[in-house]
This record gives C-alpha cells, structure tokens and sequence, in this order.
C-alpha cells in the first residue's frame, strides 16, 4: 500500500495494533434485546428534553427527546415499544454515577414510524440544519458533538476543505474500518453530500496504512467522484482532527482556534454514513458499529441499537473468558473502565474491550521522574508534561494552566512511554477537572458579589426613599393653612351635599 | 546663575502639573487591596468571621484590624491564599468562627412554610423567592449556603442540603498508584 505525501506530526507512539481480533468476522446484527436503556445525555453539551412518558407506545425511529439548544441532540426509539420508566440508571461513564435513562420494553415487531427522506437538494440551508437537529446524529468517532453544529455554514470564513476521518488509529478497535469495507459505498455517498452541504472544494480521506482492505473498498467506491483518498503512516494518535489536518495538509491548527477557522472541516467516516442514512432513507441516529474485543469468546462488530446493556453484547460475542469481569470503554490507550456491565451502549461507545492479566498487565510500580523528557518527544500537541506533570502534582494548577494544559489532547502517549510508569494523564485529568470547579466556583462568588452589593445598594435606595417620603409628610403637616383650606372645601361640599339630599326629601 | 534657576523652576511646575494631573485623571477608587482580598474570600456573606459579609472582612483585613484565617468557607486553602497576598505567615484556620463545611444550599420545606418573609429579609444574596403570606422556595442555584436564613425562621422548616456529586460535578480523582520500594543495601 503506497503510502501518500505525508506531514509528520511530532511525536507519536506505535503500539501493538490488536486490530486482527475482531476483524475476522463480518458486521453481525444483534437481535433486540429484552430492554433499552436511553440515556438523555449521550452528547456533548445541554441534556437532551424529553418528549416521552412513562406507558407511552413509541415506533422504531420516534423522537424520543429533543435537542435543547443549539449544542444538543435528539434522541429516538431504536425500536417500537413501550416506555416503561424514566429513571437514573448507571451510564457508561469513568464516574460511575447514574444519570436520567429513558428505558424502553420493545415489542419485537421493529416497526417503523413512516420514515421520511430529506429532499436536501432542494430545501434550503436554515430547513436542512432545522432537520438536522432532529437527526440525532453526533460525532460518532467519540466525540459525540452534535453534527448539525458542524454543518452550520459561517460567512466569515468558509468551508473550502472537507476531511474524512479514516484513520482509526487506537489500537483493538475496529468499528470504521469494519464499516468501511462493508458500507463503502454510504460512506462516499455521505462524504459527498456532505461536501456539498458545507461547499467545501476538497474532499480528501485520511486512512492508515493498516486498513488495506477498507482501502481498497473507498477507493472503488470514489472511483468516478472528486474525492481523494489518501494513505497516512501507521501512527497514534494519527485520528485526532488536527493530527490528521497537519498529516494531510502540514497546517497547524494555532490552540486558540478550531480547524473551521482554517477552512476545514472534519467529520467521522461513521458520522458521514449516519448523514447518508438519515438525509436519503430517512433513518435518524438509532445504532452504530460497536467492536467488542479482548478476551472474550469471538470477538468482532456488531451493529447495535443504542440502549442495548453492554451484558447483551457481551453474549453475543459469545461470553467473556475471564472471572474479573473488567470492560473498557474506547481504545487502551484513551479508553476508561467502565462501572458496571449493565450500562448500555451510547453513542459515544465504539469499543469495549474485556481486560485480562494477558492483555492487560497490572501496571508496574511507579518511579520517581528522572526528567529524561521522553514525554516531550512522543507529545504530538508539543507540550513539555514533565513540566505538567511536575505542576498538576502539587496542585499547583495556574502554572499548569499557564504551560497550556487544556491543549493536551490526553492521548496517553507521554504515560506510554515512560519510563518510570508514571501515569502521567491522570495527573492532567485531575488538574484540568480542578481547574475547570475552580473557575465554576470563582465564577458563582463573582455571581454572589454582584447580588449581595445590589441587594445592599437597593436597601440603601429603599432607605432613603422612606426617609424622602417622612420628609415629605412632616412638611405637609407644617403646611396647616393649605391644609384648612382644604378641610373648608370639604365642609362646604357635604353641606351642599345635604341640603340637596333635604330638598329631595321634600320633593 | 539665573538660567539654572529659571529652568528647576520651570522644571517643577512641568512635573508638578503633570503630577497633579495623573492624580485625578487615574485615581482608583477604594483601597485596591481590599478588591484584592475580596477577590479571594468565598462570598458566602455568612457573617461568620465577625463582619457582616465578606467586603467588610477584606477591608478590616487591609487595615490590619482581622487576622487572616476567620473565614470557616474558605478553609486551610483561603487562608493559604491569603497569607500568600498578604506576605504574612500562615495560620490554620480559627476553630472558634466555625469549621469548613461541606458546601451546602438551603431547603425550605414548602409544606411547613407559613410566609414570614423573615428568611427573605435574612438573605445576604436575595436568593429565597416569595411574598407575605405566600409559599417561599430558594433559588438553589443563587445560594451560597451562608445558613443566616436558618435563626429567623419562626418554624425551623429550612434545612442545609449537603450538595451532592452528579455527573456534572464529578471530578477526576488524584491519582493514587503503588511506587517502588526502594532495594534494600
């Protein structure tokens, strides 16, 4: 596979790729499960609004929840059923902590509400996006951000590249390349509505060198279109966007702006068959490519229904083979373990991996930081984490925001390499969410400073109103002569008053 | 002689004059170092420290009248913070104002309300919302956890809420790992 002109990036690790696993079999289809647990937050940004309730009857593909704000997405039925509670259920999350779920009993008849394609074409841009919200469909490489955000179209600046993201460069997983040897054929379709959605000039894909059969099949399926394909080294974190943008083009994405401010757009190979799917057969965001891999009995991808519990996947794929019973979600090396086996499958969830001791060894004791900077070397955002490492450890969290600590992209290639087994991006994990509370709290203080020093302002004002008004009242009562002149007015009509009411007596 | 004279003379009425000038074009208002103190205190306005809200704690702590560690919701961490600006030794936080509690909001059990408005007139932030002989409720995102609406209420129908870790909250843990024991000799 002849590999492209390519602008390495810095950095970089190359660990064993595991992707043979799961790639033996093709995609399978896993039957409904017996339940489906929705979680209303499986995107980035404002938790999705309900549209349900507990008992209501809902068809394959019926939004269930809508997007709340811009930054949000909808949710709908992956099958017909009924909603039988709306509840906090564990979700598939490094925090373990529940989350509102909507749980759906399905019917087995998988019927679908009246599916509706989108004449894209000829509706305009406001119409599209408007049906792009209720689409449902999120970054699916696991970013999960709402899609219809990445269509909108800004005068300022305009689209003139579109990326496809092909590069799936964490080790086990294996969901886009499955996807690509199968669904070619959508995945071109997608990327060419979708440039012409943003009208974007370029089309380009980014692929690894590893995927030569997911290669092979884009390729046949852009043979008469613009769209270029392009082979990147086999190198982690090759699929982070801006990683891939310098690959591909050698531009460099400066920290403070996002790639749109280049003129450049990336989507997933996964997302742009989800827009595919949604626009030309009506069908919204309802399942995905999920791998599951490690040490379980046949390891492969399955398409599967969002909610479906991760136990029912892991039957499928023929059971797990240890006793710990440990899953991890996402690659080994962004990836996190996940709480319990009963969450469900979100959005966000394209690998889950069973850890034995084989494949995973506990990690090796901790060394002090003989500041080699091998860190340095294999950072592809050119951070210094020793610095940050030094800094997040003693919590001394400014100096770390001020060595760009929010730039780090937590791929793991620092802890990957060394040496003294330092788990370096936990370090950075914990400085970032301190940081980010901090500025939360700072930022309600300021909240309850404004509002004391109005509130003392107002009592302040009332005080001297009351003041103005008694002032006001002692003068009147100085003023005694208007005040008799006002008494003599009153006497002097009650005395008409009278006398009319006698002489209407006498009439 | 007289040219040198002219000339400082000259020279001090110039600067006196730009002097004069810069002292009322940028005066500051307030004693800065009080907005600096008060930047760090947690504006609960609890009272807590002895001074009716958290400003007037940072101006007695600019005027050396306050110590630095009478704040119970700013904790070891706040009077850490404050002995850096301040450049004084610092001291642990003063058991007798009280300890650092887990922050909190105020709970008004609507069934017990009976509409006093006392609790109103209590609040340092205006976060309890209702009207004379009508249901009261506090605006738990407004509220600070200062605890002052607690004394006033006639029927003691208001509780502190521990505020709980969500989703939105959790925070990554420091990180705890095993190290190397060191061989021995």
């Amino acid at each position: 596979m002849q590999l492209n002109n390519f602008f390495k990036f810095n950095g970089g690790v190359q660990p064993e790729e595991n992707k043979t696993l799961s790639t033996g079999l093709p995609i399978a289809r896993l039957p409904i499960p017996k339940k489906l647990i929705l979680p209303l937050r499986q995107h980035v940004g404002q938790v999705a609004k309900l549209k349900v309730k507990p008992g209501d009857q809902v068809l394959k593909g019926q939004m269930i929840a809508e997007a709340d704000g811009s930054v949000s997405a909808a949710i709908h039925a992956p099958t017909s059923g009924k909603v039988i509670k709306i509840s906090q259920e564990i979700i598939p999350h490094p925090s373990g902590l529940p989350d509102f779920c909507i749980t759906i009993e399905p019917d087995f008849k998988d019927t679908w509400i009246e599916k509706k394609p989108i004449l894209w074409k000829k509706i305009d841009r406001t119409q599209l996006i408007e049906a792009f919200i209720k689409s449902g469909i999120v970054g699916l490489g696991g970013a999960v951000f709402p899609a219809h955000m990445k269509l909108r179209i800004r005068q300022t600046q305009p689209i003139s590249t579109l990326v496809i993201n092909a590069a799936e460069c964490e080790p086990f997983i294996t969901c886009d390349d499955i996807l690509m040897r199968e669904r070619a054929d959508e995945i071109i379709q997608g990327a060419l509505i979708t440039q012409t959605i943003l009208g974007a000039k370029k089309c380009v894909v980014g692929i690894e060198n590893n995927k030569i059969e997911a290669y092979e099949a884009l390729k046949k399926a852009a043979q008469e279109t613009s769209i270029e394909i392009r082979v990147v080294p086999t190198l982690y974190p090759s699929g982070d966007a801006k990683r891939l943008i310098y690959l591909l083009m050698g531009i460099e994405t400066p920290n403070d702006k996002r790639s749109t401010d280049l003129g450049i757009q990336v989507f997933n190979v996964a997302t742009v068959a989800a827009i595919y799917r949604y626009l030309e057969l009506g069908e919204p965001s309802i399942s995905r490519i999920v791998t599951i891999t490690g040490a379980v009995k046949t390891p492969q991808n399955f398409e599967v229904l969002f909610g479906t519990p991760l136990s029912d996947l892991i039957d499928a794929a023929g059971g797990s083979l240890t006793k710990q019973k440990k899953f991890i979600m996402g690659g080994p090396m962004m990836g996190f373990d996940l709480p319990s086996i009963d969450v469900p499958v979100t959005k966000a969830m394209n690998c889950v991996i069973e850890s034995s001791p084989e494949l995973f060894p506990a990690p090796k004791p901790v060394m002090p930081c003989i500041r080699c900077a091998r860190c340095a070397d294999a950072c592809p955002v050119n951070l210094q984490p020793q610095e940050l490492y030094w800094f997040s450890k003693s919590s001394q969290l400014e100096k770390a925001r001020e060595y760009n600590l929010f730039d780090c992209i937590e791929c793991g290639c620092c802890s990957y390499v060394c040496p003294s087994n330092i788990p370096l991006v936990q370090f950075y994990r914990y400085a970032k969410s301190e940081i980010i509370a901090q500025d939360k709290s700072k930022e309600a203080a300021n909240t309850a400073r404004e509002r004391n020093e109005f509130r003392l302002a107002r009592i302040e004002r009332e005080k001297k109103e009351r003041a103005e008004r008694h002032a006001q009242k002692a003068l009147g009562a100085q003023d005694k002569e208007g005040q008799d002149e006002k008494k003599s007015t009153i006497a002097a009509a009650m005395e008409r008053v009278k006398q009319n009411q006698q002489e209407n007596i006498k009439n | 002689m007289i040219t040198a004279l002219l000339v400082m003379i000259f020279l001090a009425i110039l600067l006196g004059l730009v002097l004069g000038y810069s002292a009322v074009k940028f005066k500051v208002d307030g004693d800065p170092m009080v907005a600096r103190i008060d930047a760090i205190l947690p504006q609960t306005q609890c009272g807590q420290c002895g001074y009716p809200g958290c400003k007037p704690y940072a101006t007695a702590i600019a005027k050396g009248e306050a110590d630095i560690n009478q704040c119970p919701p700013g904790g070891d961490a706040g009077a850490k913070a404050l002995a850096e600006l301040m450049g004084v030794e610092f001291k642990p936080l003063n058991q007798e104002h009280g300890i650092q509690k887990p922050k909190s909001v105020a709970l008004i059990d609507e069934a017990t309300c009976i509409g006093c408005t006392l609790c109103i007139q209590a609040c340092p932030v205006d976060a309890i919302l209702g009207a004379a002989k009508q249901m009261h409720t506090v605006i738990a995102s407004e509220c600070t956890g200062c605890e002052l609406c607690l004394p006033p209420c006639p029927v003691d129908c208001i509780t502190l809420e521990p505020i709980h870790e969500n989703f939105i909250s959790w925070k990554w843990k420091y990180p705890i790992y095993n190290i190397q024991k060191a061989q021995e000799a």
